[in-house]
C-alpha cells in the first residue's frame, strides 16, 4: 500500500515542494540546484526528479566545495551523480585556497565567509544562474523562519530581510531585474522530522555518516569532532577515541559536531529524533559565533 | 507553572498524519502578546530544544521585558531588528506537533504599517487567533485584523482575551469583550468564533484549564486547536487544474503539470481547457513521478490527454460540466500592500493561476472602512487599505470567485518597474463587457473625440520582412495598450485582404492600391480618436510616405521591425520562403523583390534575437515619451 494514502500531511508537503520547483523552472531562464550532499539535499533532489518526470532534470547541480567536507560526503556525491546520470558542477574558491583559508588556520567565521559564501557568489556569477534551489527549512533557525519561499537577492546576492515581498497564497512573484536572482526553498514548510519520514517512506539514499557507528572523535569546545583526515591538528591532550556516534547535520568536518548515538537505521534515527532535546544546528559550530549570525551571513549572500 | 516531564510529550508527538496540519495565524495589536503566547505554548508542550531555551534565557536577560523571567516573545522574534526593538516586523512561521495534531503557525505583526504581512499570513491559514488585551478591549487594529482574516477566506476564529490576570480574572470584562466582538463580526461570515480568557505570560487556559477562571467552561486554547475541524471541502468541488508547466521531453509525451486546486480526477474523465473551450478526456495521471489511478485536490500531478490540443501555462483544465468563469474583466477586493498608491488606469502585472498578464484597475468603486465596514468614496488606495474595484486584463482567462475557491480566485498585482508585489486580490465575479462600456457622445470634432479617449490618435506602422515578427509585436502592443484602457484597432493582411481589399491581387498597382486603402481606413480611425496598429510588409518607401502624408503631423509612427533575412528564412512560419525559393511564389519580398528599409523610422527595432514582449514595452515607452497618452 502506498504511504501517501495514510500520510496525508507528508503527501501535501511533497506536492507543495514539487509545485514550488515547477514554478521556478517555468519562470526562470537558468536554474540550478544547490547540492550540499546532506539529507535535505537528498530529499530535494528526489523531489526534483519526481517534479519533472518523465523529463530529465532540467537543471544542473552545483556543489560549492570548501575542500573540508567529510570524505564520505564526496564519495556519496559522486556516486549519486553517476547513479542518476546528473549534471554536476563543482566550484571551489581557488583564490581562498591560495590564501590558505581553512577552518583550522582561519577559524570558522572567515572560512565560511570565504569558502562558502564567497565561493557560492563566484559560482552563481560564473554560470549566471538566475534561480537557485536550496534545501533550507524554516524550522532550522530563527531568521530562516521569516524568509520567503521565493527569496529575492540583489545583484550582489544580498538578502534584505526588511524589504521582502509579501508572499501570498501560492502565487510567487518571480519578477527580477537583470543581474538579480532568486533563491527558492521548496522545503520551507518541512521539519527535520518530515525530511526523515520522507527519506524513509521513499527509501532515499543518504550519506552513511548519518548512521551511528564507531568513529574516532575528539572532544573540543564541547563538541565531538571527527578527525576525518590528518589535516586536523590535535592538541597534546587530544587523543581520538573510538566512540559510537552519528551526525545530525553535515558540513565541514572540523566544524561539525557528532552526537553520541546508537541509531544505525532510519527507524532508530527517527525514534531518536522524537525524543531529542537539542536542535539540529547545535552541532554546527558556525552558527554559534553569536546570536543572529545566520541572519548576518544571509544578508551577505550565504544560503 | 511547570513544564511537563522532560520530553515525554515530544516522545509521543507523532502527529495525526492522516489529515493535513492545521495552519493558523496569530494576530492582534502590538503588545497584545502574540509571540509570548506561541512561545508559551511551545514551552508548555516541551517543544523548545534545550539549546534554544539556553539562548532564550541569554536573550531574555539582554533584551527581555519580564525582568528575571523568560521572555517568550524573544523565541519568535527572529530578526535582529525585532529583538532590539521588541516588535514583530515580519511573518514568522513556526512548526510544532502534539500527539493529536501538527501545526503551522504564522506569527504576524501587530503594527499598523505591517498589516500587509498579516494578510500574507492569512492567505495560507484556515484559522485566526485574534489577541485582545483584556484591559483595552477591542481596538481598531483588532477589527482590521478580523476583517482581513475574513476577507482572505478564514472561516474560524479564536478570540484570545489575553492578560486576564491583569483584570483580576473578571468574567464581566471577558463577557463584555466577547459580546462586542460577536456583534462586530456577525457580518464577516465566520463559521465559528471561540472566545477564550488567557494569560500568555502565566499560562492560564493556554494548554490546560486554569483554576483562576472557574467561570469559564470551554476548552483551553491548545485543546480547541487540536480538535477544531476546519473542513477541507476542496476535494468535493468541481475539478480544477491550473496548468503550471508543459512537460514535453520527447515527441511521444506531452503532459500538463500542475497542482489540483479542487475536485479529483481519474483517467477517462472528460475535461475542458479554458479559455479556449476545447475538450478531451484524461488519458493518464502521474503523481509524484508515478502513474496513479486517481488524484485529488492538493496533489501535484502531470496529466496526459487523449487528444492533441493546444494548452499552455496559464490555461486551466477543468471539469467539462462545471467550468470556471472566463472573462477579461472582473470585480475584486484588493488589499493594497505598497507605499506607492494605487493608480487606476495604470498598467500593472497580474498573476493568477500561473498566468501573468497586463492589468488595469478601470474603476475603484469604494474603499472599506475596516472599523465599521462602511463603504467610502475613494480615488486611490494607500498602503494597508482595502478596496473594491473593477479590473481589466489583457486577455480572457479562467478563474473562480474567491468565495468558491481560494486557489483559483486569488491574484496578486505587481508593479512593472519595481517588481514589488503591490496588492493581494480576491475575485468577486466576472464582468461582462456590456457592464463596463464607456459612454458614447455626439461630439463632432476630432479634437473633442480625442479628448474623450483620454489619449491622442496615432498610426503605428509596422514594416519589415515577412516573418520578421511584426504581427507578434503589434499584437503585444495592442494588448498592452488595451490593458491601459486605450482604444485601438489592428489592421493587418488577415482582416483587410479578406474584406475591403479582396478584389486586389499582388501586382505592383494592386499593392499600391492596397496600401492606399489601408492608409485611408487608418486616417478615418484616427479621426475617431483610435490608435491604429498597421502590420504590413510594405516594402516600398513611397507607399509608406503616402500613408504618412494622409494623417496629421506626428500621428504616423513608423516602426521598423528589423530581422535579418536569414533568420526570417530559418523561421519560415508560414512556409512561404520555402515556396518562394522554389520559385512557386513570384515577387516575394526579400527573395525576388527588394525591401526598402526606412531611412528615418520613428523606431528601429533590431528584432532578431530580442524578446517580442520587451520590444512591445519599448514601443509603449516610446508612445509615452511622445505623449500619446
Amino acid at each position: 500500500m502506498n504511504w501517501r494514502d495514510q500520510h496525508i500531511r507528508l503527501r501535501r508537503l511533497e506536492a507543495e515542494a514539487i509545485a514550488i520547483m515547477r514554478e521556478a523552472v517555468a519562470e526562470f531562464r537558468n536554474p540550478v540546484l544547490l547540492y550540499s550532499i546532506g539529507k535535505d539535499s537528498s530529499a530535494l533532489l528526489h523531489l526534483a526528479l519526481k517534479a519533472f518526470a518523465p523529463a530529465k532534470l532540467p537543471f544542473p547541480l552545483l556543489h560549492v566545495d570548501t575542500t573540508w567536507k567529510f570524505r564520505e560526503m564526496i564519495a556519496f556525491r559522486d556516486e549519486t551523480v553517476r547513479r542518476l546520470g546528473l549534471d554536476l558542477l563543482v566550484h571551489v574558491n581557488e583564490e581562498g585556497l591560495k590564501r590558505g583559508v581553512s577552518p583550522v588556520a582561519s577559524g570558522s567565521g572567515l572560512h565560511t565567509q570565504v569558502m562558502k559564501t564567497e565561493g557560492l557568489r563566484q559560482a552563481l556569477d560564473k554560470y549566471q544562474f538566475d534561480v537557485a534551489f536550496g534545501g533550507a527549512r524554516r524550522d532550522e533557525e530563527k531568521s530562516r523562519a521569516k524568509e520567503r519561499i521565493y527569496s529575492h537577492r540583489s545583484a550582489n546576492h544580498g538578502w534584505d530581510p526588511r524589504g521582502q515581498r509579501p508572499e501570498l497564497w501560492r502565487l510567487f512573484n518571480t519578477r527580477i531585474k537583470p543581474g538579480e536572482s532568486m533563491r527558492v526553498f521548496p522545503l520551507s514548510n518541512w521539519t527535520e522530522l518530515d525530511v526523515w519520514d520522507y527519506i524513509r517512506a521513499e527509501s532515499i539514499p543518504v550519506v552513511p555518516l548519518y548512521f551511528a557507528k564507531p568513529r574516532p572523535v575528539v572532544k573540543r569546545d564541547g563538541a565531538l569532532i571527527m578527525a576525518d583526515d590528518n589535516r586536523l591538528p590535535l592538541l597534546p591532550d587530544e587523543v581520538p577515541r573510538l566512540q559510537n556516534v552519528r551526525f545530525r547535520t553535515l558540513g565541514c568536518y572540523p566544524l561539525t559536531g557528532a552526537i553520541p548515538s546508537d541509531a544505525d537505521t532510519l527507524d532508530a534515527i527517527i525514534d531518536e529524533m522524537r525524543t531529542s532535546s537539542s536542535s539540529e544546528r547545535e552541532g554546527r559550530l558556525i552558527d554559534h559565533d553569536e546570536n543572529g549570525s545566520m541572519e548576518k551571513k544571509k544578508r551577505e549572500g550565504y544560503f | 507553572m511547570h513544564a511537563p516531564a522532560p520530553h515525554l510529550l515530544r516522545a509521543q508527538a507523532i502527529a495525526a498524519d492522516t489529515r493535513p496540519g492545521l495552519r493558523f495565524l496569530t494576530c492582534g495589536s502590538v503588545d497584545d502578546g502574540k509571540s509570548t503566547l506561541i512561545g508559551r505554548l511551545l514551552y508548555e508542550q516541551n517543544l523548545i530544544f534545550d539549546d534554544h531555551l539556553a539562548a532564550l534565557e541569554r536573550d531574555s536577560r539582554k533584551h527581555g521585558t519580564n525582568g528575571a523571567d523568560i521572555d517568550f516573545a524573544l523565541l519568535l522574534d527572529g530578526l535582529e531588528a525585532e529583538r532590539e526593538q521588541g516588535i514583530t516586523i515580519d511573518v514568522a512561521y513556526r512548526y510544532f506537533a502534539t500527539p493529536r495534531r501538527s501545526f503551522i503557525v504564522a506569527d504576524t505583526p501587530g503594527h499598523e504599517q505591517y498589516t500587509r504581512n498579516m494578510a500574507t499570513g492569512a492567505s495560507n491559514a484556515d484559522l485566526a487567533v485574534l489577541l485582545v488585551d483584556a484591559r483595552k478591549g477591542l481596538l481598531a487594529q483588532t477589527r482590521r485584523h478580523a476583517i482581513i482574516a475574513s476577507l482572505l477566506g478564514i472561516r474560524y476564529a479564536v478570540l484570545a482575551v489575553n492578560k486576564i490576570d491583569l483584570v483580576d480574572y473578571d468574567q464581566a470584562i471577558f463577557d463584555g469583550i466577547a459580546a462586542a466582538f460577536a456583534a462586530f463580526a456577525a457580518p464577516l461570515g465566520f463559521k465559528d468564533i471561540r472566545a477564550i480568557p488567557i494569560s500568555a505570560r502565566d499560562g492560564d487556559n493556554v494548554s490546560s484549564i486554569s483554576a483562576n477562571t472557574p467561570w469559564y467552561d470551554g476548552p483551553d486554547l491548545l485543546r480547541y486547536l487540536e480538535t477544531v475541524d476546519v473542513e477541507d471541502d476542496r476535494a468535493e468541488k468541481p475539478f480544477r487544474l491550473p496548468v503550471q508547466w508543459v512537460n514535453r521531453p520527447n515527441l511521444d509525451f506531452r503532459g500538463f503539470a500542475g497542482t489540483v486546486a479542487s475536485g479529483s480526477l481519474v483517467p477517462g474523465d472528460e475535461i475542458a481547457v479554458l479559455p479556449s473551450g476545447q475538450t478531451s478526456t484524461v488519458k493518464a495521471v502521474i503523481s509524484a513521478g508515478e502513474e496513479v489511478e486517481a488524484a485529488e485536490a492538493g496533489d501535484a500531478v502531470t496529466v496526459t490527454l487523449a487528444d492533441e490540443i493546444d494548452i499552455a501555462r496559464g490555461d486551466m483544465i477543468a471539469a467539462v460540466r462545471a467550468r470556471p468563469q472566463v472573462a477579461d474583466q472582473f470585480a475584486a477586493h484588493l488589499v493594497w500592500m505598497s507605499a506607492e498608491k494605487l493608480m487606476p488606469g495604470r498598467s500593472y502585472l497580474l498573476k493568477i493561476n500561473h498566468a501573468t498578464l497586463a492589468a488595469t484597475v478601470t474603476e475603484l468603486k469604494h474603499k472599506l472602512d475596516v472599523n465599521t465596514l462602511a463603504k467610502l468614496a475613494a480615488k486611490t488606495l494607500a498602503l494597508n487599505e482595502v478596496g473594491v474595484c473593477n479590473l481589466s486584463i489583457a486577455r480572457p482567462i479562467a478563474f473562480d470567485a474567491y468565495a468558491d475557491n481560494r486557489d483559483t480566485g486569488a491574484f496578486i498585482l505587481i508593479d512593472r518597474s519595481t517588481n514589488e508585489t503591490v496588492a493581494a486580490g480576491m475575485i468577486d465575479f466576472a464582468l461582462r463587457r456590456a457592464t463596463n462600456v464607456h459612454r458614447q457622445s455626439l461630439t463632432v470634432s476630432k479634437a473633442e473625440r480625442a479628448q474623450l479617449m483620454h489619449h491622442k490618435p496615432a498610426v503605428l506602422w509596422f514594416t519589415g520582412l515577412s516573418g520578421a515578427g511584426k504581427s507578434t509585436i503589434a499584437n503585444l502592443v495592442e494588448a498592452g495598450l488595451h490593458a491601459r484602457g486605450i482604444h485601438t484597432l489592428m489592421l493587418d493582411g488577415d482582416n483587410v485582404r479578406h474584406g475591403l481589399n479582396k478584389d486586389l491581387g499582388f501586382t505592383e498597382t494592386d499593392r499600391v492600391e492596397n496600401i492606399r486603402r489601408i492608409g485611408e481606413v487608418a486616417r478615418l480611425m484616427t479621426e475617431a480618436g483610435l490608435i491604429v496598429l498597421c502590420s504590413f510588409i510594405s516594402p516600398f518607401r513611397a507607399e509608406r510616405r503616402l500613408v504618412r502624408e494622409l494623417v496629421e503631423e506626428g500621428e504616423f509612427i513608423e516602426i521598423f521591425v528589423d530581422t535579418p533575412l536569414e533568420q526570417c528564412i530559418a523561421r519560415d512560419v508560414k512556409g512561404l520562403y520555402r515556396r518562394a525559393l522554389a520559385g512557386e511564389i513570384k515577387n516575394f519580398t526579400g527573395i525576388d523583390q527588394p525591401y526598402e528599409g526606412p531611412e528615418n523610422p520613428e523606431l528601429h527595432l533590431p528584432a532578431g534575437e530580442a524578446d517580442p514582449a520587451l520590444l512591445a514595452d519599448q514601443i509603449i515607452d516610446e508612445l509615452v515619451r511622445r505623449k500619446i497618452f
